[in-house]
């Protein structure tokens, strides 16, 4: 008998509700909402309850794809951010750092966010750093 | 704490017998609580009663899966009456569990307007009496206040629902594979707050299942009563049916049965 519950945090905003992951059999189920967590108390959104959801749905992308002039072309994530960083490069010393935006998001954790801002500030030379929730 | 404890020894024992493929209960882990399967004798440390969650609609998962094996599990009375109306409806083998009965306490009890804080068979904890329906805020609500007062207060309630679906989701007695709730046709797409209808075909969906175990009320993140409009028309049922919710399987409800086996009492 294989029953596994998960402790973690919802991914979709920055609120950060806390939530359980239950893994039955090896699949990923429905989340199970986290009486105990400070902030959501044992409730979730619609967006939460559907956390899971895309885990195992058939539209979801499981390697980068690459815009070319005859659509997008599936690739590795080493050539994808080869790619990136050859064309922010490109692009930083052709038109300046100003020609450049880097959008942060609320799925990701502060740390994450950080890093982002720094690399756009320090590593580029931009304050051009946004969030998803403003647009 | 002597509650968990007399539970883990229970527990403990149930899993040395090795009939079951583990107990399912509540795990208190990293200071947070959540359902846990305890499969060896060795995890037992951290279970513990609360936060009460409603165990019975993880069981169904779990025996659903597991078709040869069998499982024990801590039941409180809602628990139990849950899982007797999945019974009913063909979703549990009650024979597949190995129930540890606890007694809520008096406080518990009254917390939830609960009219049977204990399971059939109580392991652990002593029975205090249920609250009847004449002493709960429901009933009082409907005694002291009109019509034209209860429309407002619930029309003000359900314009606050974000129509999250945590209600249904938590619900151990909602079980259709395909939910009238999710179809364009009942609850129009895209639209917040929803229609009342949205709250009604809920309450007239559970209205021969609910327990009482109040999970939706606790799910709800903008503290709708649910539970209250659900023990009316339990209430209701057993006025005119003379049926109780959850306390035999081999009681079927009326709604599914004909009048000339049930009878509705004045007609
Ligand atoms: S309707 Fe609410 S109180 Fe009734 S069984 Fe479902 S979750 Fe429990
Ligand atoms: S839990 Fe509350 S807000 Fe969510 S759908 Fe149910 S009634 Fe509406």
């Amino acid at each position: 008998m294989d029953y596994r519950t998960v402790l973690t945090t919802c991914p979709y905003c920055g609120s950060g509700c806390g939530m359980y992951l239950p893994v039955l059999n090896g699949k990923l189920g429905e989340p199970i909402p986290a009486k105990t967590h400070p902030l959501s108390q044992g409730r979730l959104c619609i967006k939460g309850w559907s956390a899971h959801e895309h885990v195992a749905s058939h539209d979801r992308l499981t390697k980068p794809l690459v815009k070319t002039g005859s659509g997008f072309k599936e690739t590795t994530w080493d050539e994808a951010l080869d790619l990136v960083v050859t064309r922010l490069l490109e692009l930083r010393d052709r038109h300046g750092p100003d020609s450049l935006a880097f959008l942060v998001s609320a799925k990701c954790t502060n740390e994450e966010n950080y890093l982002q801002q720094k690399l756009a500030r320090a590593v580029f030379g931009t304050n051009n750093v946004d969030h998803c929730a403003r647009l | 704490m002597k509650v968990s404890k007399e539970v883990r020894d229970i527990a403990e024992e149930i899993l040395r017998q090795g009939q079951v493929g583990g107990v399912l209960g509540l795990s208190s882990e990293h200071g947070h609580v959540g359902p846990h399967l305890f499969s060896s004798t060795d995890d037992l440390g951290t279970l513990v009663l609360e936060p009460r969650y409603m165990l019975a609609k993880v069981c169904r998962m779990i025996l659903a899966d597991f078709p040869g094996e069998r499982l024990g599990v801590v039941a409180r009375g809602c628990d139990e009456r849950a899982l007797i109306e999945m019974a009913k409806l063909g979703q549990v083998d009650l024979s597949r569990l190995d129930l540890i009965g606890v007694a809520c306490s008096e406080a518990q009890a009254r917390e939830c307007a609960c009219p049977h804080p204990y399971p059939r068979r109580i392991d652990v904890g002593e029975p205090v009496q249920g609250v009847a329906f004449a002493d709960t805020e429901c009933a009082q609500q409907a005694s002291e206040q009109d019509l034209v007062a209860r429309q407002a207060f619930w029309t003000h309630a359900f314009s606050r629902c974000i129509k999250c679906y945590g209600c249904r989701n938590v619900c151990p007695v909602c079980i259709c594979a395909e939910c009238s709730l999710e179809d364009a046709s009942w609850v129009a797409r895209g639209k917040i707050s929803p229609e009342i209808s949205f709250h009604l075909i809920r309450a007239f969906h559970v209205a021969d299942k609910c327990v009482g175990c109040g999970a939706c009320d606790a799910a709800c993140p903008v503290d709708i009563p649910l539970t209250r409009l659900y023990a009316q028309m339990r209430e209701k049922m057993k006025e005119m049916f003379g049926y109780e919710i959850g306390l035999d399987v081999t009681n079927k409800s009326p709604l599914t049965t004909t009048l000339e086996e049930a009878p509705l009492h004045g007609l």
